[in-house]
């Protein structure tokens, strides 16, 4: 199967080479990092966390959202995702891989990672954070490797892969809800302390990361001969615009508690975010814009005109993707370390080396994700020509 | 009654998780460190004392010599066991408008708290961080994955993590203490290794030594130490009581 990735046009080559490019750059970044330490990055004894594990928030959210195709095909019998859901699938697997690199890329200690299964510590969500992204990304591999190779020698999937597609699918809600547990569970953050946090990441994944799927479909659609459907595109703009509401339902929530109650601790954390404290606001353009976004491709996406042509429907899911990092990812985690534990105001600004390394991150996200969809394009060809 | 709680939750753990994998629950952290003594150490501050000799950095050079802890210029990187912080950025929920101006301006040690309940051995996710039999709050800077969950966790802001390689910023390296290496996390360890050998910590050494003896240690389960004394006769607080996290560093103001 893996043969298929080998073989492609000049543009497919010309892509691949560009994230060769972006990703050899990454890793000259992340040499620097081993070399000189954390210390080539924005991040500080104040602001612990910044782009990395901002990322891998994010991605988890991406990794997770392939549940909203798994789901509705394989429960509830939805024919027109018959083609979408490998690309979910595929995009969950590129996902996954995405947020253990984040994870690994912000360690102080790289070298020692597996020390995390060499001394299992139950009480610590990153262990189960761990656990709980492996476990997804072999479900995932094994599910599309399955049903996919069935599909392709024409014959149906064998039973006993069905219980596995199942397992999956609390699974994927499981490693968004871990991953806020992260977060959530910690007495010194009280921007983070909040119970919504997990339906709120969950919400927002489910925004963004079938926008994403749109794109690639949509991307599949104009490059190769590859159609996962207009219905299929139809349900997941519908999916992305149910989400959306929820999500921005859940922030003014979380607003309304946090500055009602009016407590100075919570106070200051949304106040840091869209106003800025002390004179500092690093962080207040990117929150407003996110809003923005959030509300205009809200109103956008409920308008049927703006669902169904193909041509504006990318912008508005490219909005709700940058709505959603800024949101979860950079606003949600920077936010809740300033100010810091004494009270003190100190900003971050992620650095050149930092962004190289994030950008070579995806760089080998998206070239696993391209090999991944070379494959399933071309297999697919091959099986609709026969 | 805490130790039912711990109980409690290592026997919860343990079911719910069905992984025993050898390691209860760290949070109690009994299994590891030196075995019973009935030792519990603490340290009592006292901030009038403090107020005597503004300016006074004693403890805080001592430490750092103790433990070559680095002198980095840039504060984002940063190492700092113990340091001074103005008296409303240390007890935020304890100032007032109406707070003496004296008060205000005070600028008192903070450490590491080495709490009963600690966040930074709940979060670990590599027990390199451990809660010791005595109440002191280890670290295994050999095991640490520089993670920095820790940081996020402590409500105090007592962790360091080392961003870069420390030991060219350390002014001289005392070769009865290790150094450490960048990309780990480190902080006050109550001077284990000082009171393993019935010294004093090296902070409350210096305290004494410059004449304001404002830091006292001793164990909270023997009531004629100083610590106990202090404690029964004297009022005091605790950094952020309402978190639960209950430090073993006590002020008096």
């Amino acid at each position: 199967m893996l043969e298929k990735a080998l073989k492609g046009n000049s543009r497919y080559w010309s892509w691949v080479a560009i994230l060769v490019l972006v990703i050899a750059a990454g890793f000259f970044a992340y040499w620097r990092q081993l070399n000189h330490g954390l210390a080539i990055t924005g991040l500080s004894r104040d602001v612990p966390w910044g782009f990395y594990i901002a990322q891998f928030t994010f991605m988890v959210g991406v990794a997770a959202s392939a549940v909203m195709v798994v789901l509705p095909y394989y429960l509830h019998n939805f024919k027109p995702f018959a083609r979408m859901v490998i690309l979910g699938e595929c995009l969950a697997i590129a996902a996954v891989i995405m947020c253990m690199l984040f994870i690994f890329v912000d360690m102080g200690q790289p070298a020692r990672v597996l020390n995390v299964l060499r001394y299992p510590s139950p009480n610590s969500l990153m262990f189960w954070d761990m656990m709980s992204l492996a476990g997804y990304l072999v479900l995932n591999v094994v599910i599309s490797l399955v049903v996919f190779g069935s599909e392709r020698k024409d014959v149906p999937p064998p039973r006993w892969i069905r219980p596995i597609i199942i397992l999956s699918i609390p699974w994927a809600v499981s490693i968004h809800t871990v991953t806020a547990f992260l977060y959530s569970g910690l007495e010194a953050r009280s921007f983070w302390l909040t119970a919504i946090l997990v339906p709120r990441f969950l919400a927002s994944a489910f925004a963004s990361g079938p926008s994403l799927l749109i794109i690639l479909a949509l991307l599949l659609r104009r490059f190769t001969r590859f159609d996962p459907g207009s219905e299929a595109i139809q349900k997941l703009t519908l999916i992305v615009t149910y989400a959306l509401t929820v999500n921005i339902f859940f922030v003014a929530v979380e607003l309304f508690t946090g500055l009602y109650s009016d407590i100075p601790e919570h106070v200051h954390h949304f106040q840091y975010l869209f106003v800025g404290l002390e004179g500092k606001a690093a962080l207040a353009p990117w929150m407003w814009l996110s809003v923005s976004l959030s509300v205009v491709s809200l109103i956008l996406l409920y308008l049927p005109g703006v669902r169904r042509n193909h041509r504006v429907l990318p912008v508005v899911c490219g909005a709700v993707i940058v709505a959603v990092w800024i949101e979860k990812g950079l606003g949600l985690v920077v936010a809740g370390f300033i100010p810091n534990p004494m009270g003190h105001v100190v900003q971050y600004f992620p650095t050149v080396s930092e962004s190289m390394i994030t950008i070579g991150v995806y760089g080998i996200g998206f070239l696993i994700l391209t090999g991944l969809y070379k494959i399933v394009t071309t297999i697919r060809d091959q099986i609709d020509v026969l | 009654m805490k130790r039912c709680r711990r109980d409690f939750l290592k026997l919860t753990g343990f079911s719910l998780l069905g992984l025993g994998v050898g390691s209860p629950a760290a949070g109690s952290g009994e299994s590891r460190g030196e075995p019973a003594t009935g030792i519990r150490w603490a340290m009592v501050v006292d901030t009038r004392k403090c107020r005597r000799t503004a300016g006074c950095t004693a403890c805080i050079e001592a430490c750092h010599a103790a433990h070559n802890v680095p002198e980095i210029a840039e504060s984002r990187h940063e190492v700092k066991w113990i340091w001074k912080e103005k008296y409303p950025a240390a007890f935020c929920n304890q100032v007032h408008p109406y707070t003496a101006e004296s008060i205000r301006n005070l600028r008192v040690p903070v450490l590491c708290n080495h709490c009963d309940r600690p966040p930074c051995v709940r979060v670990c996710p590599t027990q390199a961080t451990f809660r010791t039999q005595d109440g002191i709050v280890g670290m295994d800077s050999h095991r640490c994955i520089g993670c920095r969950y820790c940081l996020a966790a402590c409500p105090y802001g007592s962790r360091s993590f080392n961003w870069l390689d420390p030991r060219p910023h350390i002014p001289a390296i005392r070769e009865d203490y290790p150094t450490r290496t960048k990309g780990v996390v480190e902080k006050c360890n109550f001077c284990q290794e000082r009171l393993a050998k019935g010294k004093p910590p090296a902070c409350v050494e210096a305290s004494r030594a410059a004449g304001c003896g404002a830091i006292s240690f001793g164990d909270l389960n023997d009531p004629e130490s100083d610590v106990s004394s202090l404690l029964r006769t004297t009022n005091s607080i605790r950094r952020k009581p309402n978190l639960g996290t209950a430090p073993s560093v006590f002020y008096i103001v």
